[in-house]
């Protein structure tokens, strides 16, 4: 093996092994939830999208309704789609191929592979891929370990699980507000949730945020 | 939620997420190379999840709660100040909120 080569190894699985222990905190959350062990493992191996399971469980959680919890999920993954816009050409699969490659097309898979750049196209192919197959490996295990625990220790309150989710939820927002504009559109969307909260239906305003996005995004800065 | 219910989000959301990836490696580029449209699309994970803080950490069905959560949601913002890892932020606002969970 190469020097590149074991570099962008390294850089993939390391990725891989950080990103894949947090699902220890899906786990937990989709069983505070009121998910099954069963449908929170299902829920990595076919959504395969940290935050959108993040939210879909989250929503359940809040007592939302179904279709909410179903349309927060979606919006939080169309990101995914512009990473598949980029990762296509580079990657050039057909067939079963082309479907397991959109299967791990995530945050991680696609920014370790524009972090490979420097090293070359194979890098970049290599640290995609190591990277989605590693991730999606250690967070299908991390997930049952979460659930099985969350399972053992039961009302979520007695070990704090109930603030566990909220701050995963900040930690999944924490290295997205990069700019100023970022941070407010950020406490933007914290008060204009508060604000409607005793207004909508539980779970209908984790919605009704996308139009604090909206508004924001509509003009070019 | 009823049983149904939540097997109903569980397949929706596993086929609708699969979909949208998959279809990110099916268009042509341009179809999504809309300015306005990236820029929301960037922007809509930080207002979810901005809105999911609050609904997860401050309330209860339909109103604004301060209780032992914001006390866990504290500590856990001063470990993301203090470039803390994830784990560390999840466990300490754990810890805390239960610890002032059982104090009450």
């Amino acid at each position: 093996m190469s020097n590149l080569t074991r570099s962008t190894v390294r850089d993939s699985l390391s990725v891989a092994i950080t990103v894949g222990t947090y699902g220890v905190a899906f786990g937990a959350a989709s069983v505070a939830a009121g998910f099954t062990v069963l449908q929170s493992c299902l829920f990595s191996l076919l959504t395969f999208t940290g935050a959108s399971q993040f939210a879909a469980v989250g929503v359940v959680a809040s007592g939302g309704a179904a279709a909410s919890a179903i349309a927060a999920a979606t919006m939080l993954g169309t990101r995914n789609a512009l990473y598949g816009i980029q990762m296509a050409p580079l990657l050039n699969v057909k067939g079963a191929r082309r479907v397991l490659a959109a299967h791990v097309t995530i945050d991680e898979s696609t920014g370790v592979a524009l972090s490979q750049a420097p090293r070359g196209v194979a890098a970049m192919r290599e640290g995609f891929w190591i990277t989605g197959l590693g991730v999606f490996l250690f967070w299908n295990i991390f997930t049952l370990v979460g659930a099985l625990g969350a399972k053992a220790l039961g009302n979520p309150a007695t070990w704090g699980l109930d603030a566990a989710v909220p701050a995963a939820f900040l930690g999944l927002l924490w290295p997205r507000l990069q700019t100023n504009f970022l941070r407010a559109v950020a406490v933007t969307s914290m008060a204009f949730a508060m604000l409607v909260t005793p207004w909508l239906a539980a779970g209908l305003p984790i919605i009704a945020t996308t139009v604090v996005a909206v508004v924001l995004g509509w003009r070019a800065r | 939620m009823s049983s149904l219910a939540m097997w109903i989000v569980l397949g929706s959301t596993g086929v609708l997420c699969f979909s949208i990836k998959l279809l990110g490696h099916l268009v042509p580029e341009p179809w999504l190379a809309n300015a306005r449209l990236q820029r929301i699309n960037a922007l809509i994970p930080i207002s979810l999840l901005s809105a999911l803080v609050v609904a997860q950490g401050v309330v209860v069905k339909t109103h604004v709660v301060i209780d032992h959560r914001l006390a866990g949601l504290g500590v856990a913002l001063a470990a993301l100040f203090a470039k803390a890892p994830f784990p560390v932020v999840v466990v300490g606002a754990a810890v805390t909120s239960a610890l002032v969970y059982h104090l009450h």
